[in-house]
């Protein structure tokens, strides 16, 4: 099947039919549904919140936020919660006003950043969005610079030990590893979680959180789950980084740089003992 | 668009970011409707510590509503056996049924106008002023 992201860029690609359609398919709304109860399972939620919906369309995942009940027995206690959606498709957002959406509906670009003061969130949910900002529709635009400007946003409006779920259906490996990249660079602790890995339905989710806490702790004895936790500054990332290049001068350096120049069909002399070792310092 | 979400925005552009006037954003022209919202006193207790009190008598006074200077304490929210009091009830019916259905709203610092319609905010930029 292809990809929607491919066609059009997302506020001409869900115009009134498209909006409609995918409103009203049972199927689409089951699919939804089924993320939009695990995404808030992974946040964790003890007490009504303000949650901020990413990409919320028309209004799907927020119907769900408003409904949960405040029980403690279930899964997911702690609602009804009080939600505010941003959405770039105009279409998408007056199905929603038909809906009677009970959350506040904002028409914006998320790769444009999130216009909220520091700290207004408790959790942010976005629910097969944020793959759409990977596409660069003007010349002045690039998908890295998007994903920062969005990264960035969310950081800031989050409220110190908020978290995010953000499910999004990566294009291949690479973009997975951007979109993560980007959080991570941001200064979220970020974990990917696949549900159904290897399989046509596969699901992936980012758990970013703000300052302080364990992301493993909101997994903690879930089934299926696969975390590959990366943190900025720290761990594996930041030393992967130095691998990558020979320090300028060093012998695996000049090796490289003969080879290279080998491959060029120049005249290279012998690689013997004597490469790149350091001189005798002269008296 | 309800007066709570009013508390939190800012302009988005980037040059106002680091502007003290860029928030509040000030509405103009606002109209207003009633829209019944479930009362959830935990929802208060948790907002009430986020909320700019300042602005939020400065966006009362704008659209000529009644709100007093101070903030109400926590412990006000609720009397005996856990029963919410009437200022709980009257900021609720503030924060979350009071809603800005058309209208602008202003930046302080750069003058952009936010148009809202049907209580959808237009936060699109165009590209030169991202």
């Amino acid at each position: 099947m292809s990809r929607p992201e491919d066609l059009l860029p997302p506020d001409l690609y869900y115009n009134d039919s498209t909006s409609r359609s995918y409103t009203t398919s049972s199927r689409i709304k089951n699919i939804q549904a089924e993320m939009t109860y695990r995404a808030l399972a992974l946040l964790n939620l003890q007490s009504p919140s303000l949650i901020l919906d990413v990409g919320c369309g028309s209004g799907l995942s927020g119907a769900i936020l408003s409904s949960q009940p405040n029980a403690p027995q279930l899964t997911n206690p702690g609602g009804p919660h009080t939600w505010i959606g941003c959405d770039i498709s105009a279409s998408m957002l007056a199905v929603a006003l038909e809906n009677d959406s009970p959350g506040d509906l904002f028409l914006a670009d998320a790769g444009q950043g999130i216009p909220f003061r520091p700290g207004t969130f408790d959790a942010c949910i976005s629910i097969s969005a944020i793959q759409w900002l990977c596409n660069a529709e003007s010349s002045i635009e690039t998908p890295q610079g998007r994903l920062k400007r969005f990264f960035d946003g969310l950081y800031v409006s989050l409220r110190r030990g908020g978290k995010a779920v953000l499910q999004f259906y990566p294009k291949d490996a690479s973009q997975k590893k951007m979109i993560s990249d980007a959080a991570v660079r941001a200064g979220f602790g970020a974990g990917l979680l696949e549900d159904s890995e290897g399989t046509k339905s596969a699901k992936t989710y980012l758990v970013l959180n703000v300052g302080g806490g364990d992301i493993l702790g909101a997994v903690n004895g879930m089934e299926g789950v696969d975390v590959d936790e990366r943190r900025a500054g720290k761990g594996k990332g930041s030393k992967k980084w130095k691998k990558g290049k020979p320090n300028k001068g060093s012998k695996a350096w000049i090796l490289g740089k003969k080879e290279q120049m080998e491959k060029k069909g120049m005249v290279v002399k012998p690689t013997s003992k004597y490469t790149g070792r350091r001189r005798k310092t002269p008296f | 668009m309800k007066l709570l979400t009013l508390n939190f925005l800012t302009c988005a552009r980037r040059t106002c970011k680091s502007s003290p006037l860029s928030f509040p954003l000030h509405p103009c022209d606002a109209e207003l409707e009633i829209a019944d919202v479930d009362f959830s006193l935990d929802f208060l207790r948790n907002i009430l510590p986020r909320l700019e009190w300042d602005a939020m008598v400065a966006l009362c006074s704008e659209l000529s509503l009644p709100l007093s200077a101070t903030v109400p304490a926590a412990a006000e929210l609720s009397g005996a056996g856990d029963e919410p009091t009437q200022s709980a009830k009257d900021l609720h019916h503030l924060l979350l049924e009071t809603n800005i259905t058309a209208g602008k709203l202003v930046c302080g610092n750069c003058g952009h106008e936010y148009a809202i319609k049907e209580g959808i905010a237009n936060f699109l930029l165009p590209a030169h002023m991202v």
